[in-house]
């Protein structure tokens, strides 16, 4: 029941806007001309390419993003069977948890979230 | 169970008899009564952010030694919906070149992804959408969808204006992602469950006082997640005019606007329900009715420092955005992760919650001289060289540089 309730919500979730948004749609005006459906670049026209190509420092932090979150999420099991758990199980995550602290000193110390 | 201590679920209930006795078989007007449920939470979320957008405004007004909307009814009070049905009837203007499907999309999952929380959160005992059992999980799935609309208006739009402010969004809201999951952990920990409902009900003592350095952290997160004042880089009006917004017109942006107050106002629910005890107070067990307004009060009290900070503080440079969030906020929540776990598991044979308060208390403070001292260190470390121009010109006045000529 209480997975059919989220469900159903999530699809209210996105309906409602979806709703607003096409009703809108109806009431308004649709006069498109070439001018007013340019790019806007603050009064001057765009020059070459709007899919520019992007820092590699984004890359890169995402990377460090995606182990780090990967391995957060891999904690919460463990965070819900703590209160439960021996003295053993809790050195495991400790020694988990340091392992990850140490790649983040390690990217730290090679300068890779240093923003240039 | 009377009308008066819990009208919520005697609606319900008396709806069900009512269907049930039109000849309704029962499971069909369980689920009837489940989708009218779902529907009338989403509404009144999306219209609670009309009253939103005034008390932000009127706020953010004062904060600015102006008065705010006053004009339109009592306090200015109708001036959202003036707003509102102006919007409606704006064009909308689709750039030449954009990608239609995420261009259309975003706007969409930017708010679906924020009401989506709604579903799980407990608003008081016997009131909420659903009560899963892993609710915190769900909280921050449906937080990404939200990062994913912003993402895909910035790539859609056709515009470099909005391309780099999906560059930044990337960099920011992930980046601000992991100590928000990170110190998401301890309460987890703390109440040994994921369910937002058993958080709540764990809470005899707030966690705020057990754990206040996760809660600071859990709300600069918070706070970047949203996108606001300090953290506004995703759309720095005087950097890249709008950022990922700049393309929309109409109720397209419109729905980005709602979507940035009703993230704010969903990330001081959850930081009430996580940190403050939810809708725990006198009575509110008894009550279901006073437990909602508990929470309201919890949640407003966060909500006001929010607006707060967001009319106080100004931006951050993007360096100094990621350095606060890859060299402070990650280690201290991984750091503070293992101070919990240790700490608590060797007062918890004790047996007292006294104890564990004072344990906890002391090992928090310890954590933040610390990193206090650890931060001076850094910045003696690394002070700035000062730079002298090498020669300065002063203007003089005209009758002084006459007086020097005759001499």
């Amino acid at each position: 029941m209480n997975w059919l309730y989220i469900g159903v919500f999530m699809i209210v979730a996105a309906l409602l806007p979806a709703a607003a948004i096409t009703v809108a749609g109806i009431l308004a005006p649709k006069k498109p001309n070439t001018l007013k459906s340019s790019t806007y670049e603050c009064g001057i026209e765009t020059v070459g390419e709007s899919y520019v190509q992007f820092k590699a420092q984004y890359y890169i932090f995402g990377l460090i993003f995606l182990i780090f979150d990967v391995e957060a999420v891999l904690l919460f099991p463990w965070a819900v069977a703590y209160n439960q758990m021996t003295l053993y199980g809790i050195a495991e995550a400790i020694i988990f948890v340091l392992i990850l602290l140490g790649g983040l000193f390690y990217a730290w110390r090679k300068g890779e979230l240093e923003w240039v | 169970m009377t009308f008066w201590n819990d009208p919520i679920n005697f609606i319900r209930q008396w709806l069900e008899t009512l269907l049930v006795g039109w000849g309704v078989a029962p499971g069909v007007a369980q689920v009837i009564l489940l989708v009218a449920g779902a529907a009338i939470l989403g509404v009144l979320g999306l219209v609670w952010v009309i009253f939103l957008i005034w008390y932000e405004r009127k706020i953010i007004g004062r904060l600015q030694d102006r008065l705010g909307p006053n004009r339109v009814g009592p306090f200015g009070l109708f001036q959202p919906f003036a707003d509102m049905f102006k919007i409606f009837t704006k064009e909308y203007i689709t750039p030449e070149g954009a990608d239609r499907v995420p261009y259309n999309l975003a706007p969409v999952l930017a708010v679906a992804g924020t009401l989506m929380v709604w579903g799980v959160i407990p608003f008081a005992s016997r009131i909420f959408g659903a009560d899963l059992a892993v609710a915190v999980l769900f909280v921050v799935a449906a937080g990404s969808i939200g990062e994913l609309g912003i993402i895909f208006a910035g790539w859609g739009s056709n515009n470099k204006y909005a391309l780099l402010g999906a560059f930044r969004s990337v960099a920011q809201l992930i980046s601000y992602e992991i100590p928000m999951v990170v110190t998401l952990l301890i309460p987890v920990m703390l109440s040994g469950s994921m369910s937002l409902q058993t958080i709540v009900q764990s809470q005899s003592i707030w966690f705020v006082l057990l754990a206040p350095i996760p809660a600071l952290i859990f709300l600069i997160t918070q706070i970047a997640e949203v996108g606001r004042a300090p953290f506004d880089l995703i759309e720095a009006e005087s950097e890249i005019v709008a950022g990922f917004n700049i393309e929309y017109s109409g109720l397209k942006f419109g729905m980005f606007y709602v979507a940035e107050f009703l993230h704010a106002f969903t990330t001081a629910i959850l930081f009430a329900v996580l940190f403050l005890g939810g809708w725990r107070g006198p009575f509110a067990e008894q009550i279901p009715f006073l437990g909602f307004v508990y929470l309201w009060i919890k949640t407003f009290l966060i909500y006001f420092l929010t607006v707060v900070i967001r009319g106080t503080v100004p931006r951050f440079r993007i360096d100094q955005m990621m350095d606060i969030n890859w060299k402070l906020l990650t280690p201290l929540s991984l750091t503070m992760v293992l101070v919990t776990a240790v700490v608590h598991s060797l007062v918890r044979p004790l047996g007292s919650p006294l104890v564990t308060l004072a344990a906890l208390l002391v090992a928090n403070a310890l954590m933040g001289l610390i990193t206090m001292q650890l931060m001076r260190a850094s910045t003696r470390s690394r002070r700035r060289p000062m730079v002298a121009p090498s020669t300065i010109i002063v203007a003089r006045p005209e009758t002084e540089r006459q007086q020097s000529t005759l001499e």
